[in-house]
């Protein structure tokens, strides 16, 4: 980091920790508030909070401009196109917030439409717990990004270009479909038996 | 004369007709040949103006189901606040019911939610598609036979590296 030098007015130090330095007191980031965990955020950016004590409240609602998605909700399977979309306008370097127990894992939302984990699908580099978390936490959570930041970043960001293999976990399992077609099966098919008018049974999945 | 024996009078006594009350609620069961004529008579005739709500549930493995999918229509009769609630039965394997969208324009949306979600067609509906699923999802996610979880719809996306960025 910076070296103190005799002479007040100049310090020395490398390039690449004076960008560092920059970017994390300077983050603007993209809410993409989809469910209550928007709620907090907003009130973590409001006044009782303040965000901006750490140079982080100006939200800018095009991904253009912004630094740092913070992904606060559940994000369905229709959503997500647009999710990674909105990832990929963001010019570098860029970071992702995973907010909540939803935006993290799907939370209770264990759903044939419900993404479990947007880690899955994009890089993330923080997650926050909870259902919603304080905004307290969120603080943390950008504090704690900022030393990420500070910590091994570069002026050319060729960190990033480095990162080729996805991150997150499998994005699915295709042993996790098999034994859910098997469950399926196991219904007995005298549950759906109907009875004919002429006496005859026949199952109500083979149609009438 | 009785929202029934009106029925009656109106759609002939092979209707499938039905009517049961329990508390505040008034119901017909009618068979679904029947349900666009039944409907049009209780807008017309009888005076239930107003379809507040139009849905479905899949009876797969409810016991004693005789049929597959209900169809409800919610009526009130906006002048003296009365509800029916008028059922009628479609199954597989291509239910399909007349759309009621001529006399209601409302219910538009609502057939295309009851076909995106079960798969119940409605026959001179203006434009069926999918309301909520996406366009290219391929299963209806109410029926019973459906897996919560789904088929994998909801993890089959590219995934980005960071560098992808």
């Amino acid at each position: 980091m910076a070296v103190a030098a005799r002479n007040e007015n100049y310090f020395l130090t490398t390039l690449d920790a004076a960008a560092s330095w920059i970017r994390a007191n300077s983050l603007w980031p993209m809410p993409f508030a989809t469910a209550c965990c928007g709620i907090e955020l907003m009130a973590t950016a409001s006044s009782r909070f303040d965000l901006a004590r750490f140079g982080a409240e100006v939200m800018r609602f095009s991904p253009r401009q912004c630094d740092l998605m913070i992904v606060a909700g559940r994000v369905v399977m229709k959503m997500l196109p647009v999710l990674q979309r909105i990832w990929l306008q963001m010019p570098e370097p860029k970071w992702c917030i995973s907010m909540g127990a939803c935006a993290s894992s799907g939370g209770v939302f264990d759903t044939y439409a419900v993404v479990q984990g947007v880690d899955r699908f994009i890089p993330v580099d923080m997650y926050v717990p909870g259902c919603p978390p304080r905004p307290e936490q969120l603080l943390q959570a950008i504090i704690d990004l900022q030393e990420k930041i500070k910590r091994g970043g570069t002026l050319t960001g060729v960190e990033f270009e480095r990162r080729k293999n996805p991150e997150g976990p499998p994005p699915f399992d295709p042993q996790e479909l098999k034994r859910r077609v098997l469950r399926q099966e196991q219904i007995p098919r005298g549950r759906m038996m109907k009875v004919n008018s002429d006496g005859t049974e026949r199952d109500r999945r083979d149609g009438p | 004369m009785t929202v029934l024996e009106s029925l009656r009078s109106r759609l002939g006594a092979e209707a499938e007709l039905s009517y049961s009350e329990f508390r505040d609620n008034h119901r017909v069961v009618v068979g679904a040949r029947w349900a666009y004529a039944a409907l049009d008579h209780l807008k017309n005739e009888i005076g239930y103006d107003m379809l507040f709500e139009l849905t479905c549930a899949d009876y797969l493995y409810y016991p004693d189901a005789k049929d597959r999918f209900g169809v409800v229509y919610g009526l009130l009769n906006t002048r003296t606040g009365e509800r029916l609630l008028v059922k009628t039965w479609v199954n597989e394997p291509d239910p399909a019911l007349q759309s009621v969208v001529p006399l209601w324009s409302g219910a538009n949306w609502l057939e295309r939610e009851v076909f995106d979600m079960y798969g119940v067609r409605f026959e001179g509906h203006p434009d069926l598609r999918r309301i909520l699923m996406p366009e290219e999802f391929a299963s209806f996610p109410l029926r019973k036979d459906y897996p919560l979880r789904g088929r994998g719809e909801r993890h089959n996306f590219p995934v980005l590296a960071r560098a992808d960025g």
